[in-house]
């Protein structure tokens, strides 16, 4: 394949300044590290923060799977997947356990990760604190100050309104047991994932041009009071009708002929894997 | 018999504008009321000192723009000061001024031994958070980190108070002016200050909801001791509330004493054309 563009579609000086930003970012885990977001062929708010960082980071020799709420084959997905490919010509990949840099929209994938990954997270708001305090002068005092009343107070009034702490995703993490972050809008069930994982994980928010990090084995405590301990979704009593899983984040459907609902795995690469793994092989099995 | 006072303020200054030639040397300068005619700066507050005792209220009186807010700001670190010492009777802070400790010192001293009620509730609560969770966010400031205690915390003060429980997860937004300054009080309450700072708080309530907030907070004096500052361009709640009164004029303090004295012989000759324009 030929390029007409710059490897990676940016040219090496953004690249440098978003690699720098990201080893701050790693070496103050969880802190917010303002870069300078560059105009993408995608629009902001489309995960154009990912996309810079899996841009800098990605090399020849890497492997990019890049999932959209635990979807591999979403517009979305794809449409970014195809910008990497065409600048890099890199190989894609479904595997999680392929892939070497997996850029993902919402969701961590299921299958555990390892020291060679590289997890980079889609971000739409980094603040944690941003709907208690809408200056960015302010947040960032709070944050130097360890001053995190906002987000437990924005706990406490779920637990008045709703008896529980309803975070439906983006539920605020202690990281190091320093900074509180957003760990971007991930699925509570996701949270514990965060804890001493293996992998790195990165997470860029272009529009806000913020980059932050969570390095490999580093202490992620979910927000939680004394009396309402954190907890995650709860799919008790339900499995994924394709592959029987139950341990794993279900997506509720329904079936709109009979009006009944069924559940299905949110992370499709994970899903397939177990249907094959289970399939007796008919000739030689060949993956993809 | 001599007590020591649990709050100790001494040549506070606050200003805004650098200052010029003219008007550097405190007693050379001269003020147009309290701002520099030449390079526009305002001395808000100039050298004000003062004292306040365990279970005490002591009034501060004075017409609009006479820094007895700016003043208080600066004591709730809400403004920085230019200049001036703190100190609070507190085994761990002892000997130091405390305006010049860390900003995480500070929030600690607002948090713990601080309350504040200001005049207009929006400063003091926000708005679109549940009565029941302003008063929390203080208590969580503080460092609890249990929901049922918290409730049970707020309900207690809300009821005292005097909001009914069945409103305690309502807005202050959609309280009466009355209701969200009684919810203020609650807030500043809510950890057991031992110093209570209080910025016009009856200004712009009806008699009657003003004799509510009023007795409430003689309530709370002489219940639990709170000293409290009460600041108040009203004659009559000074005379309710305060055991002694400083009266402030263009940013300094002119005259100081016992209430009654103050209210029924007033020395200077501001003090008694404020005294005798009483209604």
């Amino acid at each position: 394949m030929k390029h007409t563009t710059h490897f990676a579609f940016f040219d090496e000086g953004s690249k440098k300044e978003i690699r720098r930003t990201t080893l701050k970012a790693v070496a103050i885990p969880g802190y917010q590290v303002p870069f300078a977001s560059r105009e993408m062929p995608i629009a902001r708010g489309w995960g154009t923060g990912g996309l810079q960082l899996t841009l800098s980071l990605i090399g020849k020799e890497d492997t990019l799977k890049v999932i959209d709420q635990g979807a591999d084959e979403s517009v979305n997905a794809v449409s970014i997947k195809k910008l990497v490919q065409q600048t890099t010509n890199v190989e894609l990949t479904n595997h999680t356990e392929a892939a070497s840099i997996i850029q993902s929209r919402h969701r961590i994938p299921e299958a555990q990760l390892s020291e060679e990954q590289i997890l980079v997270l889609q971000v739409p708001t980094p603040e944690p604190l941003r709907k208690v305090e809408a200056s960015e002068y302010a947040t960032k005092r709070l944050h130097a100050e360890e001053e995190y009343s906002g987000a437990w107070l924005l706990l406490f009034e779920q637990i008045m309104k709703y008896g529980k702490t309803a975070t439906g995703a983006d539920h605020p993490v202690y990281v190091n047991g320093r900074y509180v972050m957003a760990p971007s809008p991930i699925p509570r069930f996701d949270n514990p994932k965060l804890h001493a994982s293996k992998a790195l994980t990165l997470l860029g928010a272009g529009r806000e041009k913020k980059i932050y990090a969570v390095p490999p084995y580093t202490e992620v405590a979910s927000l939680a009071f004394e009396d309402y301990p954190f907890s995650v979704e709860s799919f008790a009593g339900h499995a994924c009708h394709l592959c029987g899983t139950k341990d794993v984040f279900l997506d509720e459907l329904v079936d709109e002929e009979t009006g009944e609902t069924y559940y299905q795995c949110n992370d499709t690469s994970y899903c397939i894997d177990r249907l094959n793994s289970e399939e007796p092989a008919e000739v030689g099995h060949y993956h993809a | 018999m001599h007590e020591e006072p649990i709050l100790h303020v001494r040549n506070l200054n606050k200003q805004f504008g650098k200052g010029c030639i003219h008007c550097f040397d405190k007693r050379e300068r001269q003020l147009e009321k309290n701002y520099c005619p030449i390079c526009g700066t305002v001395y808000a507050c100039q050298d004000v000192s003062l004292d306040l005792f365990p279970g005490e209220i002591l009034g501060i009186v004075g017409e609009s723009g006479s820094g007895k807010s700016t003043m208080m700001q600066c004591l709730y670190f809400d403004a920085p000061v230019t200049s001036g010492e703190v100190y609070l009777n507190n085994a761990e802070l002892t000997g130091q001024n405390i305006f010049d400790l860390s900003q995480q010192k500070k929030r600690y001293i607002r948090n713990h031994k601080y309350g504040m009620v200001y005049q207009n509730p929006v400063n003091g609560l926000k708005m679109n958070f549940s009565s029941i969770g302003n008063i929390a966010e203080k208590l969580i400031a503080a460092g609890n980190r249990n929901v049922s205690s918290m409730e049970a915390t707020g309900k207690r003060l809300l009821e005292h108070v005097q909001i009914p429980l069945f409103r305690s997860k309502e807005e202050p937004r959609n309280f009466s002016g009355g209701m969200q300054q009684r919810v203020q009080i609650a807030k500043a309450l809510s950890n057991n200050p031992p110093i209570l700072f209080l910025d016009e708080v009856t200004t712009g309530l009806d008699l009657s909801v003003q004799a509510n907030v009023l007795d409430l907070i003689k309530e709370i004096q002489r219940k639990w001791g709170i000293s409290m500052i009460v600041v108040s361009h009203d004659l009559a709640v000074i005379r309710m509330l305060a055991d002694r009164t400083m009266v402030m004029l263009n940013g300094a303090v002119i005259e100081e004493g016992l209430t009654d004295q103050i209210l029924e012989d007033p020395q200077q000759a501001y003090t008694q054309r404020l005294v005798y324009s009483l209604l």
